[in-house]
């Protein structure tokens, strides 16, 4: 971290109310957005993600049905806040268009359409349509950890072409370390567009979510998302206050101000945690393995009802190359793996096959 | 054996795979193919084969419907252009089914009410979608046996056998299927996910279907019924297994599938591709075998 970044200006993007909503079975009660929405506010954080863990049109049965609707947050949050703005995650493939029109109907500025790194042109309809509302619309791909940097780059140029005016590395499974984010960050900003801008998601299970961060922005990123005391899948996103903290004393400008983020953070955000969102065993295992962060709470369910250990639940996903989305696999893999250890007895249900 | 003659629409993957199907009926005997590009392998192929074949689309086909005999249509293209084949071909007595997301005809998933359609005469049924056609008759499994309230399915293929237009308009397979999972399923609503899987080598694909009851699910029944159901869809896709379930964790019942394709043209993962093709074909043949026994007529509309 030779470079000096001093004076360069980025915006954070809040997900402790989006990604967030995985650590929390997607319960986060309107009241407590709210509030947890108006301090990230007065903290100076200039764009908060909100909506269901999965996105737009993520209550299922599949990611989990939230406390309330993706429409009941947005009209209960928007209205709040004095200079943020709110964002809103889709997933084609689980969320729609109409999911997309009703968002920007609620005051949403910014929509980020996601993709697994491979399979951006999914996401050709959804940046069409955000781009042709005037949204400020971004291109997420998700586990980008999984290709290499020139394919990556390739896909995130697709997005480009269909109107998207920023383009994210999203290192979903908290697995790469700060070459693997110079590496793709650098490339990308070679390659896109001057005028678009690049950002970074990333997730805390190695601890590298600072670090991660910081070479983002070394390497051309200028939005980085973070979750407000950390509160996201797996061991959490980026923690905000820590990552503010850090660009405070390497001179890069956020706008965010360092000590009310960490009241937001301890006095707001850590109260309604269900666990300590840290790394474990099973967190750690998501970054070192590679798997998709949210799948977490699944294995962990699915260890208590088939008495297969989480951890090797995941390395199983990892193995098998699950990607983000596939949660129902998880319950699938727990029955099969029982099986295969005679816990039949544990596995109600598993021996119709 | 006489045999009801057929056209195909689209000389893609899905129309080759379709052939392939078809030419194994012992109630069907695809004629022509039908095409818009002359360099079109697919079309190449189908004259290979033995069939006649045009790269004029519907209209270089229309003149010779009559004299060639062509009762039954697949439309293997796309939504943009299936109504326009359809009416053509309906004015001249031909039935079509419909493998486009168009959906102006009423949805077919075979196990569950084709012979309807046949007894109702219909001259256009649309094959829903791929996911429709892995989950839709595990939903009815369970409707059948009591209330659903709602259905979701979730759909994982492998990214190769997703082409450019279900790329291209993704939400399109979301509405559809949802929409059907309902009506067809039976539940009061639907949801469908879909999501792709790059993995190399590609996976076969997977069909999770989840319902909630509204009374405690009444396991026994559920498990014979899932069973039964099952076995009727390996009648025209053998590969269609339970690998798990049905689970009951309080009113939520869930089936984990696996569809594994004929590997007729398309490979053996493509199960998606293959259970679109099969229910087709079988449709098709629940068609024919009415004409053949004298029961239905087909009529210009």
């Amino acid at each position: 971290m030779s470079q000096n970044l001093k004076g360069i200006s980025i915006k954070v993007h809040d997900m402790s109310l989006r990604d967030g909503m995985h650590p929390k079975r997607h319960q986060i009660t309107v009241e407590q957005m709210k509030s947890i929405a108006k301090g990230l506010d007065e903290a100076g954080c200039p764009l908060i993600e909100v909506t269901h863990g999965d996105g737009l049109g993520g209550a299922s049965v599949n990611y989990g049905f939230p406390a309330a609707t993706d429409e009941e947050y947005l009209r209960a949050v928007i209205p709040l806040l004095r200079q943020a703005k709110v964002s809103a995650l889709l997933l084609p493939g689980i969320g729609t268009v109409d999911h997309l029109r009703m968002a920007a109907d609620c005051g949403v500025t910014t929509i980020r359409v996601a993709t697994h790194c491979t399979e951006a042109d999914v996401s050709e309809q959804h940046i069409n349509l955000g781009r042709k509302m005037g949204l400020d619309t971004v291109g997420f791909l998700m586990m980008a950890h999984m290709i290499e940097p020139e394919q990556l780059v390739e896909q995130a140029l697709l997005m480009e072409s269909y109107g998207a005016n920023c383009l994210y590395v999203t290192d979903s499974a908290g697995y790469m370390l700060p070459d693997d984010v110079t590496a793709r960050i650098g490339l990308l900003r070679e390659k896109a567009k001057p005028e678009t801008e690049i950002g970074f998601h990333g997730h805390h299970n190695l601890s590298m979510g600072v670090a991660n961060s910081i070479a983002a922005v070394a390497a051309g990123a200028r939005r980085i998302d973070c979750a407000c005391g950390g509160m996201g899948a797996g061991a959490g996103n980026t923690p905000m206050e820590v990552f503010v903290a850090v660009c405070n004393r390497m001179g890069i400008e956020t706008g965010v101000d360092v000590f009310k983020i960490s009241d937001v953070a301890e006095d707001l955000v850590t109260p309604i945690m269900d666990f300590p969102v840290r790394i474990d065993r099973n967190s750690l295992t998501l970054g070192y393995a590679g798997v998709y962060s949210s799948f977490l709470l699944f294995a962990k369910r699915a260890e208590a009802k088939y008495g297969v250990p989480a951890r090797e639940i995941l390395l199983e996903l990892g193995r098998q190359k699950m990607v983000g989305g596939q949660e129902d696999m998880i319950e699938d893999t727990a029955i099969t793996m029982a099986r295969a250890r005679g816990l039949r007895d544990k596995a109600p249900g598993a021996s119709a096959a | 054996m006489k045999k009801i003659k057929c056209a195909i629409i689209g000389p893609g993957n899905i129309g080759t795979d379709l052939l392939y199907k078809l030419q194994r009926s012992k109630v069907l005997e695809p004629v022509w193919m039908v095409g818009v590009d002359p360099t079109s392998e697919g079309l190449a192929r189908a004259r290979q084969m033995g069939l006649k074949a045009t790269d004029q689309g519907v209209d270089g086909m229309l003149p010779h419907v009559k004299e060639d005999g062509v009762q039954i249509a697949f439309d293997a293209t796309s939504a943009y252009v299936h109504k326009d084949n359809s009416d053509k071909l309906n004015a001249l007595g031909v039935m079509m089914i419909d493998l486009t997301p168009a959906a102006i005809g009423p949805y077919c998933v075979p196990p569950i009410n084709l012979k309807e359609h046949a007894g109702k005469r219909e001259m256009n049924v649309n094959m829903v979608t791929c996911g429709g056609q892995a989950t839709i008759p595990m939903v009815y499994a369970v409707s059948r046996v009591q209330k659903v309230k709602y259905a979701e399915i979730v759909a994982t293929v492998s990214s190769k056998s997703v082409g450019p237009g279900t790329r291209k308009n993704i939400d399109e397979f979301t509405r559809t299927t949802a929409g059907a999972v309902a009506r067809i399923g039976g539940a009061d609503e639907g949801k469908a996910i879909i999501v792709i899987n790059p993995a190399d080598p590609p996976i076969i694909m997977r069909d999770t279907i989840h319902c909630l009851t509204v009374d405690a699910p009444k396991q026994k029944e559920i498990e014979q019924s899932v069973k039964d159901m099952v076995a009727e869809v390996q009648k025209y896709v053998p590969g269609y297994t339970l690998v798990n379930g049905p689970v009951f964790d309080g009113n939520r019942v869930t089936s984990f599938m696996q569809v594994e394709g004929l590997g007729d043209f398309l490979p053996k993962y493509a199960g998606n591709l293959d259970i679109m093709t099969a229910s087709a074909t079988r449709t098709a043949e629940m068609f024919a075998e009415e004409i053949l026994s004298g029961r239905l007529t087909l009529e210009a509309a």
